[in-house]
């Protein structure tokens, strides 16, 4: 043979590899796959539950969602502090804090940058009564533990008609493996 | 805490501008009722505690009548956004976007541009996953990746709990304190649900990240 011909020959055979692996690879979405082409901005941002809802004015919810979280605190954390201390007067007081020893000023701060921390060395969960903001479980209480941040003062005692909802757990069971959610209703 | 009158500070603030209150369920004009609006976040240790889970649900309150004709929008994207050295800034980032039926993800992958506008970069076509979107009424259909993550995307219950009729009550100066037991608003209701498990491997191994998600739509 010619050392074209074993080039052709070599090019052939290596077409042929390649084209057998793309149509035989299920995870693969070649040009011949769905159409993700263009750009995509930003509507709708959670980081923790009920932040926007509960801190944010009426007229200034859709610039909260919309903006980047590393650009939140600048942009909103005076207006944060200025609600909760409509919502809870007692952190205007000074030296008022939360049972975290937060007062309105450090935990606005907190909660304006609206991003979850999650730990990867173990125990995730909003507030377990020892770890806190470690991530946020499906269980986890976390409208309960908002409104004892937000009314039940600095060592959770304050305002008990207000601090728990009294609803403390989902109504279906969730799943120990993967997908972890209940089924439909 | 020495004051002891937050109700009349929960009027006033709340009354004239927030109609319904929940973890981020119909939280701002623009997103209300569109498939754009998130319900809820979640991420926690997975069963394998090698992994992380994280839960982004969207289109809350569906009653069980209506889920069956809910569906992902095609035009829009779910962004899982990871953090890993404490400047609210995406490090990484998971990328889910539905098409014919199926749900497409890539990453977690470093994104050339960060910040409230993304695009599917095509370098990430060839690490994708996809699973085909659970129909109503039918078990969990579940992908695992070579990489060991695993997805899903269907309709869920709603796993958010609250008295909010309760609270609003409270708000609206009808009643002074919640009730005892509460009753749960959101009990029979439905979200449509995407989860990632990730091995933590992937998302920086150890120690602490920040996380959020994001919902895009294409222009």
């Amino acid at each position: 043979m010619k050392f074209n011909t074993i080039k052709l020959m070599a090019i052939a055979v290596l077409v042929s590899i390649t084209a057998y692996n793309c149509s035989n690879d299920d995870d693969n979405n070649g040009p011949d796959g769905p159409d993700f082409s263009g750009t995509y901005a930003q509507e709708d941002q959670m980081g923790r539950p009920a932040v926007n809802t509960v801190f944010v004015s009426a007229g200034t919810k859709d610039m909260f969602n919309t903006t980047a979280p590393s650009a939140q605190g600048a942009a909103f954390q005076s207006m944060f502090q200025a609600n909760l201390q409509a919502l809870s007067p007692a952190y205007a007081n000074p030296g008022d804090q939360n049972a975290l020893g937060l007062d309105a000023a450090t935990f606005t701060t907190v909660l304006a940058t609206d991003v979850l921390g999650v730990s990867l060395d173990g125990t995730t969960t909003f507030f377990d009564g020892t770890n806190v903001l470690t991530g946020r479980a499906l269980a986890d209480d976390v409208i309960t533990v908002e409104l004892l941040l937000i009314f039940g003062g600095e060592d959770f005692s304050e305002n008990p008609g207000l601090s728990d909802d009294h609803v403390d757990a989902n109504d279906k069971a969730f799943l120990s493996t993967f997908p972890y959610l209940a089924t439909p209703w | 805490m020495k004051n002891f009158k937050p109700i009349l500070g929960i009027s006033l603030l709340l009354v004239a501008g927030l109609c319904v209150i929940a973890a981020d369920h119909i939280d701002a004009p623009a997103v209300t009722g569109g498939t754009s609006d998130i319900t809820d976040f979640y991420a926690f240790q997975g069963e394998n505690p090698d992994n992380v889970v994280f839960v982004a649900n969207v289109q809350g309150l569906l009653s069980p009548a209506n889920t069956a004709n809910a569906s992902f929008d095609e035009n829009l994207m779910i962004e899982f956004n990871i953090d890993t050295n404490g400047d609210a800034v995406e490090d990484l980032v998971i990328q889910a976007v539905p098409k014919n039926k199926k749900m497409f993800f890539f990453g977690p992958f470093a994104p050339d541009q960060t910040g409230t506008v993304s695009t599917v970069e095509p370098k990430n076509f060839g690490g994708s996953s996809n699973v085909k979107i659970t129909p109503f009424g039918s078990e969990a259909i579940v992908h695992t990746s070579d990489l060991g993550m695993k997805f899903f995307a269907g309709p869920r219950d709603d796993p958010f709990f609250f008295d909010f009729a309760q609270f609003t009550a409270i708000l609206s100066g009808n009643a002074g304190s919640f009730n005892d037991p509460g009753m749960d608003t959101f009990a029979g209701t439905n979200v449509l649900s995407v989860v990632v498990e990730v091995p933590k491997s992937m998302i920086g191994g150890s120690g602490s990240v920040n996380t959020w998600v994001e919902t895009k739509r294409k222009q």
